[in-house]
């Protein structure tokens, strides 16, 4: 499936964007600015790089995804529609009881989810054993890992970041979705964590820091993290929460709230206007 | 004389016997040496995974794994397995993988350590999780014998191991041990004494003790905890009319409430349990920890007569 063009990468994340504030609207609940803030990302890592096969979801040697910042799934299942995982009908089960897209990403449920999330600081190490695993097999199947910055504040992601740099995993590359904002507030307000990517260096991984909402610089950095060999990679990419809709750009009440039918009205009028 | 040994020695043994199968692989955090999976990590460097001291990321490099096919044996201390819970629970438990966590040193009989140390409540919180197999054997045989039957269970489990010796009762009797099925050690119309772990031991001593009284007592070894054999439970409680249940760990969720909810709910009679009565430890010796914890084999006969007592 890799292999789209970057104009075809961001025409399929304005159509994730719209898909991402019908479901949120539809379900009266969700997390639409996480997702929006995450989504280029996420169609640029797919629509460039990643060895999967929507017809065969549980090949083996495929590349994995683990989307740590699970709430953040409408963004994740709009691009598995895109993708041909699941169906566009599928995104309206979204939140409803025996649906495929469950509130969290769910492996056990959704055809293309490698990883069942929803409590925050754990993908990283659950892509640190998919990583080793592919060392194991003499695979180059890649572990690909995305958490948001507010999710850094969980301890155990630290633990990670030094196991992974100790074992030298140069298939396990991260993102960093830096939307600035957490459930309650700002991150600034609520825990500074000061300088990200020299955290992460120091930590002993290679750093690049990108504007998460440019295509031709996700592909790049995409690129870069297949020659970073000896050790893990990240890619801090600074996003805005609720990327593509005026109102909920930059706004925390966005962050775990669904648009009304007036607010997903003038959402839909913004996103409806190609570029 | 009995041999005695330690059941995480067991687990070690059991670690280097499943190494033919190249899909186990061994996790550590710092205490390899302790949980005995250190002798898989000599033989097998390049399967196992130092975490560092680090429980919660071990949890979840064992699920990735799992997820990808493999069979990952993970093993500290019973207590910081604990801090782990909720890796357990959303990243193994939830997902079902295979994932096999033991914990060593649990019990108050891990001694002088003290209360931090000496974890009572494991064999509790792992029970309330959906999939997952719990089991606390009481000799090295038994250990090794429920860690090799694991790869093929296909399901996430949490095994407790003791850090001290005990006597040995299955030499040559692997083929007894199996997964979920409780072993009756002696036979008895009186009561039923369902133990498991250390107080298996103590739990035969009573056995003796009530003998020379005219009490006959079957005693059986419940190494599974979860899934508990219900059908022996029944038998049991229909043939003794009484049961007293005994185990290293807090009274409230292990063993006996496990076996005290499935009583009352099938077949309803009265029970003893002998467990840490809701309270910590201190330092002290193995021996003078089951004494003050009242979970030595006096201790055991008393409930018995209790129990006894009680029948309609």
């Amino acid at each position: 499936m890799a292999g789209m063009t970057v104009l075809e990468m961001e025409e399929m994340a304005r159509k994730c964007r719209i898909e991402i504030c019908k479901m949120t609207h539809r379900a009266n609940a969700g997390h639409p600015g996480g997702s929006l803030s995450e989504i280029d990302i996420l169609c640029g890592l797919y629509g460039h790089r990643m060895r999967v096969d929507p017809k065969n979801p549980n090949w083996a040697d495929r590349d994995r995804f683990i989307l740590s910042k699970g709430h953040a799934s409408p963004g994740m299942y709009a691009l598995l529609a895109e993708m041909g995982f699941i169906s566009h009908d599928d995104l309206k089960s979204y939140r409803v009881k025996g649906g495929v897209c469950q509130g969290h990403v769910d492996m056990k449920w959704c055809p293309g989810v490698d990883f069942s999330a929803g409590s925050l600081g754990m993908g990283l190490s659950f892509g640190m054993g998919c990583a080793i695993a592919a060392k194991l097999d003499g695979s180059n199947r890649n572990a690909y890992v995305m958490v948001g910055d507010g999710e850094i504040q969980e301890g155990s992601i630290w633990e990670a970041a030094m196991a992974a740099a100790h074992h030298e995993l140069g298939n396990l590359k991260l993102f960093i979705d830096c939307n600035r904002i957490q459930n309650d507030d700002f991150c600034e307000a609520q825990m500074r964590m000061f300088d990200i990517p020299a955290k992460w260096k120091s930590f002993g991984w290679s750093v690049r820091e990108i504007d998460g909402h440019d295509m031709s610089a996700i592909v790049d950095a995409i690129d870069w993290m297949d020659t970073i060999t000896d050790g893990p990679s990240v890619v801090i990419a600074n996003t805005i929460k609720g990327k593509g809709v005026s109102f909920m750009e930059n706004n925390p009440a966005f962050h775990g709230a669904a648009p009304s039918d007036d607010q997903l009205a003038q959402a839909l009028k913004e996103l409806e206007v190609k570029a | 004389m009995t041999r005695m040994a330690a059941t995480r020695d067991g687990y070690g043994e059991a670690l280097l016997e499943l190494a033919s199968n190249d899909k186990v692989v061994v996790l550590e955090a710092d205490l390899g040496k302790s949980t005995k999976s250190l002798h898989f990590r000599k033989a097998h460097p390049n399967r196992t995974v130092s975490c560092g001291i680090g429980e919660q990321n071990m949890l979840l490099v064992a699920a990735g794994m799992a997820s990808n096919g493999y069979i990952p044996f993970a093993s500290t201390f019973a207590i910081f397995t604990e801090r782990a819970f909720e890796q357990m629970r959303n990243g193994v438990a939830r997902p079902n993988l295979p994932v096999h966590l033991c914990g060593s040193h649990g019990g108050v009989h891990t001694g002088t350590d003290g209360s931090s140390a000496q974890s009572i409540e494991d064999l509790a919180i792992y029970r309330t999780l959906p999939n997952v197999i719990v089991m606390h054997p009481c000799d090295d045989v038994s250990t090794k014998a429920l860690t090799m039957q694991l790869p093929t269970s296909n399901s996430p489990s949490y095994m407790r191991t003791a850090r001290n010796k005990t006597p040995v009762l299955y030499d040559g009797r692997e083929g007894d041990i199996k997964i979920g099925k409780g072993v009756e050690l002696t036979d008895g119309n009186d009561v039923a004494i369902i133990a498991c772990g250390v107080l298996v031991h103590e739990s035969l001593l009573a056995a003796e003790e009530l003998k020379a009284t005219g009490v006959h007592a079957t005693v059986v070894d419940m190494h599974t905890i979860k899934p508990l054999d219900k059908k022996l439970v029944e038998k049991l409680a229909k043939k003794c009319g009484a049961i007293v249940t005994a185990e290293d760990h807090s009274i409230i969720g292990g063993l006996g409430g496990a076996v005290a909810e499935h009583v009352v709910a099938s077949t309803p009679v009265p029970i003893e349990q002998i467990g840490v009565k809701d309270r910590f430890g201190e330092s002290a010796s193995a021996e003078e920890m089951l004494e003050m914890m009242e979970l030595k084999s006096r201790h055991i006969f008393e409930a018995v007569q209790r129990v006894i007592q009680r029948k309609a």
